[in-house]
C-alpha cells in the first residue's frame, strides 16, 4: 500500500506539492498603534503531494486548519514559510501579478453554494467570467459556446445561461461553481467541503460528477471534508489534520481500516453508522472537551490534552510524522498502534 | 426556486445581463411610468422654459403685485404674480433649470465621490480606510451651513457673469463637499460585508484584478443601500439650497430656483398668498416622489430574486 | 420504572394519563407567500410514547422543521398557518388552546433544542441568568435559588466548572458547550417532551458524539419522549426507536428503526439509504436519487415522489395519490407498491 508513496519519488512529478507549509496569522491589539500579541497557528508545517488524476482527502474538525490549507494551496494566501509548488512552479512567493498565470492551473470549489455565486450575475456571466479575466484562453466570439459547453459538462442545460443563481437548487449551484472552476482547464481542483451543505440525495450526484470529471479530464483533487464516509469514498490518499498539523497520512485503506493515531481512531469511531443493528456494539471513543485554541496550542503533541495515551513525553517533545518501527504509514504519535475501530462496519 | 418556477429560456435568446434585465423589469411597472411622466414634465420645463411661458420672469410691474391666480392657468398671469409684480408662472418655470441642474449635479458628484471613497476604504482597509473614515467623521461633525458659508465667501468676489455654471457653481461645490458622507458610509459598510463573500474569493482565485472585483462584484451590491437615500437627498439638496439663498450665497440673482421661491414664499404664505409657497412645494414633492419611486424600483430591479 | 413515571396531569388541565404522551393527527400547515398558499405540511400523523425516541428524517424543504414548530406552537405566523389537524399532549388538544395556555405548555411540557445555539441564546445576558429566568418566571423562585438550580443544570449537562461558567456569556462558550447550555435551558422546567431540531448539524463529529450521548442519557434519566429531527441517517440509527421519513410535507414511511433500515417499504427511504457512501462503494459510482426535491408550491401530480422513483407504474403513480399501506403491524408506507418494495430485500 505504501508503494504508492514510495514509487512516486522516482515516478512522475506531483501536480501539487506542499513542503513544510506554515501559515500563522498575527493576533493584533490596538486601533492606531497595532501590536502583535500572538499568532494563530492555523497551518503549522504541512507536507503534501498530489499526483495527476489522484484525489487527496483532507479530514479534520473545525479549527484544524483545513480551510486555511485550501487557501494556501490555491495561492489565495502566501504561506508564512515553506513552499507550495504547482506543476513544479513555486507559488508561495509570487507577486500578485505573476501569480495570475498559475491561477489557471489550480482552482477552488467552495462549500456554500449560496454565497459562492454572485446573486446579481447570470449563470452565463458567472461561468464566462474566467474567460474575461484571462482573455487569451478563448476568443471573444467563441465564449458563449464555451460557456454552454461547460454547463453541459457539469450536467446543466446550456439554455440556463440567462438565469440567476437563486433560480437553482443547492446541488445545481454547486455544479455552476464547478463549471466556473473548470473554465480555465486547471489540473488541480481544491474542493473545500464541496458537498457538506447539500442534502444526502444531492451529495451523491455531485460526488459522482466530480469522479466523472476526474476520469474525463484527468483532474487531481484535494478534497477537504469533515464527513469521513464521503472522503473514504472519493479519496486515494487521506491526510488527517488536527490543530494545524497532519497527524496521519496514508491510503484510504490504511487510514480507515488500520488507523494508528489516537485522534484518527477517535474520529472514526465517532462517525455514526447508518445501521441500527450495530447500536451498542460499536467501539466508541468519546473524546473529552473541545479542540484547544490555535492561538496557544498545547506544547509537544497538540492532541495530548484530549488523548488517553498521553504521557510526559508527549508534552515535551513534538512527535514527527514518521512511519515508525512497526508502522505501515506515517503517523505523528509516539504510541502509534493500530486499533480497529470500524470493524463493525464491514 | 426550481425548474418548475423558473421561466423557460429561449434557446437562442441573446445573453441577458443584470442591467438589461433591470431595465426591462422597470419599464413594466405602472408607478415607474407615472414617475417617468412627472420627471419628463419637470425636465422639459428645465430644458425649454419658453414652451410653458412667454413671459420674462425679470419683467416686473409693481402695480400688478400680488395678484391671486383667480382664473388658474388662464389670463394674463396664469399663476398670479409675486410680491414684486413678476409673473409667477414664468418665475417658477425659469427657476426649474437651475434647481434641477443643481440638484442632479450635486447628487451625481456626491454619489460618485461617496461610492469611490467608500469602496476604496472598505476594500483595502488599513491606513486608507482610517484616513477616509476620519475625514468622514470630520465632515459629519462640521455644521454644513457653517462650512458652506465659509466656502462660498471664497467665491463671492468672483461675481456672477450670468451663465448657468456661475449661477449654480458655488452652491454645487458647497453642497457636494458636504453631501457625500452618507453615500460613503453606506458603500463602505456594504463593501466590507461583500468583500469576504465566497464569490469574491472565487473571482480572486480566477485571477481577477482588484478593479474588476470592486466594480463587477462589489459595486452592484453597494449601490443598493445608496439608491434608497438618493431621492430624499435630492429633496434635501433643494431645501438646503434655499437656506443658502436666504443668506445670499445660493443660486445667484437674477436667476432663481425652487429653493429661493420656497424661502420667499414662506413670508407671503401667512398673508393669504399661499400659492407663492404651495406651487414650488408641490413641484418639489412631485419631483422627490418621482425619484423615490425610481430608486425603489431600481433597487427591486437590481435584485434578481424579486423579479 | 414506576418511580420514573412522571405525572403530567397535575399541571395540564384535562390530561388523560392513559392517552399517549404526544399524538399528532393529520397536521396541516400552509405558508402564504405573495397571496399564494403553499402547503408545507400535508397531513402528518405520529405518536410518541413516554421514554421513546422518534426520529423525523427528511431533506431540506421536506417539512420536518415546520412540523416541529407547529407542534411546539412557535410557527412564524405570518407566513405560516396551521390549517388542520390536532396535536394532543396526554389527550389535550394543544391547537385548540389559547396562546396563554400554550405558553404554559411550552415552558413546562414541551421544550425544543435548535441547531444554531448561538442565535438561540441572547448574547446580552449570562447563560446563568437566562436559565434562571425560566425558574423565576414560571416557578417564582428567588434569584439566588434560580442561580443555584442553573448551576445544577449546567453540571448535569456536562459543563465543567459550572459554578464559574454560570456567569459567562454565550460567546464565551464553544459550539458544543453552547449546545449543552441550550439543552440545559430546555430541561430546566422538566418537560415531558423534548424536540431536538438538528441538534448536532453544526457540530464536529467528535462533539456530535458527545451531544448525542448526553441527549440519550438525559432522556433515559428523565424518561422523556424525544423527537429527533435530522437528515443524518447515521445519528438516527444510533439513537431512535422509531423513524418517520418525510418527503414533500408527508410522512412517506413510518416504522420501527430496525424495519426502516433493514426492510424499507418506500422507494424514497430505500434510495436514501443507498445514497450514503460506504466502504463497499469505494471506486464505484454512488447510487443517487435523480432529480431534485419538489417545490412545495408546485407539487407533482399523484405521488410527489414519482418523477424521481424507479418503481413507477407511470400512469398510476402520476395520477393517483397513494394511500398508506400497512406492510406489517406498525410499519406504514405511502406508496402504491409498498408491499412489493418491502418484499425486495435490499
Amino acid at each position: 500500500m505504501n508503494a504508492e508513496l514510495g514509487q512516486a519519488e522516482a515516478g512522475p512529478e506531483p501536480v501539487l506539492e506542499a513542503t513544510g507549509a506554515v501559515k500563522h496569522y498575527p493576533v493584533q491589539r490596538g486601533i492606531v498603534i497595532k501590536r502583535t500579541v500572538g499568532h494563530v497557528q492555523a497551518v503549522d508545517g504541512v507536507d503534501l503531494k498530489l499526483y495527476a488524476g489522484k484525489t487527496l482527502g483532507v479530514v479534520g474538525e473545525s479549527g484544524c486548519g483545513k480551510s486555511t490549507l485550501a487557501k494556501l494551496l490555491v495561492g489565495l494566501e502566501p504561506p508564512t514559510s515553506g513552499s507550495i509548488k504547482v506543476l513544479g512552479k513555486e507559488i508561495g512567493n509570487l507577486s500578485a501579478r505573476r501569480i495570475r498565470s498559475v491561477r489557471r492551473d489550480v482552482q477552488l470549489v467552495f462549500q456554500d453554494p449560496y454565497t459562492s455565486l454572485n446573486p446579481r450575475m447570470t449563470v452565463g456571466d458567472i461561468v464566462g467570467e474566467p474567460f474575461e479575466i484571462h482573455t487569451d484562453v478563448v476568443p471573444r466570439a467563441k465564449r458563449p459556446a464555451a460557456v454552454k459547453e461547460l454547463l453541459d459538462m457539469v450536467g446543466l442545460s446550456p439554455d440556463h445561461v440567462n438565469r440567476y443563481p437563486h433560480q437553482f437548487s443547492g446541488g445545481q449551484r454547486q455544479r455552476i461553481g464547478i463549471a466556473r472552476a473548470l473554465a480555465l482547464r486547471p489540473q488541480v481542483l481544491v474542493c473545500d467541503e464541496p458537498v457538506s451543505a447539500l442534502d444526502v440525495s444531492i451529495q451523491g450526484q455531485v460526488i459522482n460528477l466530480l469522479e466523472r470529471l476526474q476520469d474525463e479530464l484527468g483532474l487531481a483533487y484535494v478534497f477537504i471534508a469533515h464527513d469521513l464516509s464521503v472522503v473514504r469514498h472519493i479519496a486515494d490518499e487521506v491526510a488527517v489534520m488536527y490543530l494545524g498539523k497532519v497527524v496521519e497520512y496514508g491510503t484510504g485503506a490504511e487510514i480507515y481500516d488500520h488507523p494508528r493515531h489516537p485522534y484518527t481512531q477517535a474520529l472514526l469511531s465517532a462517525v455514526p453508522v447508518p445501521d441500527p443493528e450495530l447500536r451498542g456494539h460499536r467501539e466508541e471513543i468519546v473524546l473529552q472537551g473541545d479542540v484547544p485554541s490555535p492561538i496557544n496550542p498545547p506544547s509537544g503533541c497538540r492532541f495530548r490534552t484530549r488523548c488517553w495515551k498521553a504521557t510526559e513525553k508527549c508534552a515535551d517533545e513534538v512527535p514527527g510524522l514518521d512511519v515508525g518501527d512497526h508502522g505501515t504509514h506515517p503517523t505523528a504519535c509516539f504510541y502509534a498502534e493500530e486499533r480497529d475501530v470500524t470493524h463493525a462496519v464491514k | 426556486m426550481s425548474e418548475l418556477t423558473a421561466p423557460k429560456a429561449q434557446p437562442d435568446a441573446p445573453q441577458a445581463s443584470l442591467w438589461k434585465d433591470a431595465f426591462r423589469t422597470m419599464a413594466r411597472r405602472p408607478d415607474v411610468i407615472f414617475a417617468t411622466l412627472i420627471l419628463l414634465f419637470v425636465f422639459t420645463m428645465a430644458a425649454f422654459p419658453t414652451l410653458f411661458t412667454d413671459k420674462d420672469p425679470t419683467y416686473c410691474i409693481g402695480r400688478d403685485a400680488r395678484q391671486r391666480p383667480d382664473t388658474w392657468f388662464a389670463g394674463e398671469h396664469p399663476l398670479g404674480t409675486d410680491g414684486f409684480g413678476c409673473d409667477f408662472a414664468a418665475t417658477v418655470v425659469h427657476g426649474t433649470r437651475p434647481t434641477i441642474v443643481l440638484a442632479l449635479t450635486v447628487m451625481i458628484l456626491a454619489v460618485i465621490i461617496g461610492l469611490v471613497l467608500g469602496i476604496l476604504a472598505g476594500y483595502y482597509g488599513g491606513w486608507l480606510d482610517a484616513l477616509i473614515s476620519r475625514a468622514l467623521d470630520v465632515f459629519i461633525v462640521l455644521p454644513m451651513l457653517l462650512g458652506a458659508i465659509l466656502l462660498l465667501s471664497l467665491f463671492r468676489n468672483g461675481g456672477s457673469s450670468g451663465g448657468l455654471l456661475s449661477t449654480v457653481g458655488p452652491p454645487v461645490i458647497a453642497l457636494t463637499v458636504f453631501g457625500w458622507m452618507e453615500f460613503c458610509r453606506y458603500t463602505r459598510a456594504a463593501t466590507i460585508e461583500t468583500k469576504n463573500l465566497d464569490y469574491v474569493t472565487a473571482a480572486k482565485c480566477l485571477g481577477a484584478k482588484d478593479r474588476r472585483i470592486m466594480f463587477r462584484h462589489i459595486l452592484p451590491n453597494a449601490i443598493v443601500p445608496v439608491t434608497a437615500v438618493i431621492p430624499t437627498t435630492i429633496g434635501g439638496i433643494i431645501v438646503t439650497e434655499s437656506a443658502l439663498a436666504v443668506l445670499g450665497i445660493g443660486v445667484q440673482p437674477p436667476a432663481t430656483s425652487w429653493g429661493v421661491l420656497l424661502a420667499k414664499g414662506t413670508e407671503w404664505a401667512g398673508g393669504g398668498y399661499i400659492y407663492l409657497f404651495g406651487i414650488p412645494l408641490l413641484l418639489l414633492i412631485g419631483t422627490v416622489f418621482a425619484f423615490a419611486t425610481f430608486g425603489d424600483a431600481l433597487r427591486d430591479a437590481l435584485d434578481p430574486k424579486l423579479r | 420504572m414506576a418511580e420514573n413515571l412522571r405525572v403530567v396531569g397535575d399541571t395540564l388541565p384535562g390530561a388523560d394519563l392513559n392517552a399517549p404522551l404526544l399524538e399528532v393527527e393529520d397536521l396541516r400547515v400552509e405558508f402564504k407567500v405573495r397571496g399564494k398558499r403553499i402547503p408545507t405540511v400535508r397531513g402528518v400523523s405520529f405518536t410518541l410514547e413516554q421514554g421513546k425516541t422518534l426520529a423525523i428524517v427528511g431533506e431540506s424543504g421536506s417539512g420536518k422543521s415546520v412540523t416541529s414548530q407547529a407542534v411546539m406552537g412557535i410557527l412564524d405566523s405570518p407566513p405560516g398557518y396551521v390549517t388542520g389537524g390536532e396535536v394532543r399532549l396526554r389527550g389535550v388538544d394543544l391547537l385548540a388552546q389559547d396562546e396563554e395556555s400554550r405558553r404554559t405548555v411550552r415552558a413546562n411540557h414541551i421544550a425544543i433544542v435548535f441547531q444554531d445555539a448561538l442565535s438561540a441564546l441572547n448574547p446580552l445576558w449570562s447563560v446563568g441568568f437566562q436559565i434562571g429566568e425560566l425558574f423565576r418566571v414560571h416557578r417564582g423562585t428567588s434569584r439566588a435559588d434560580a442561580k443555584r438550580r442553573a448551576i445544577e443544570l449546567l453540571d448535569q449537562v456536562g459543563i465543567p466548572d459550572a459554578k464559574n461558567r454560570v456567569g459567562h456569556y454565550p460567546h464565551q462558550f464553544s459550539g458544543g458547550m453552547r449546545q449543552r447550555v441550550m439543552i440545559a435551558m430546555a430541561l430546566a422546567l422538566d418537560p415531558e417532551v423534548l424536540i431536538a431540531d438538528e441538534p448536532t448539524t453544526a457540530l464536529d463529529v467528535t462533539v456530535q458524539a458527545q451531544i448525542m450521548r448526553l441527549l440519550k442519557q438525559i432522556q433515559d434519566e428523565r424518561n422523556m419522549g424525544l423527537i429527533l429531527i435530522t437528515h443524518d441517517l447515521g445519528v438516527v440509527a444510533d439513537v431512535a426507536d422509531d423513524v418517520a421519513v418525510m418527503y414533500a410535507g408527508e410522512i412517506v414511511e413510518r416504522a420501527s428503526i430496525h424495519d426502516a433500515f433493514k426492510r424499507p417499504a418506500h422507494p424514497y427511504t430505500k434510495a436514501l439509504l443507498r445514497a450514503i457512501p460506504r466502504v463497499d462503494t469505494v471506486g464505484r459510482e454512488l447510487e443517487v436519487i435523480p432529480g431534485l426535491p419538489p417545490n412545495p408550491a408546485a407539487l407533482p401530480s399523484g405521488c410527489p415522489f414519482h418523477p424521481r422513483c424507479w418503481a413507477v407504474d407511470p400512469e398510476r403513480c402520476a395520477t393517483e395519490a397513494p394511500p398508506y399501506e400497512e406492510v406489517t403491524d406498525d410499519h406504514r408506507s405511502l406508496c402504491h407498491f409498498a408491499k412489493e418494495v418491502y418484499r425486495d430485500e435490499r
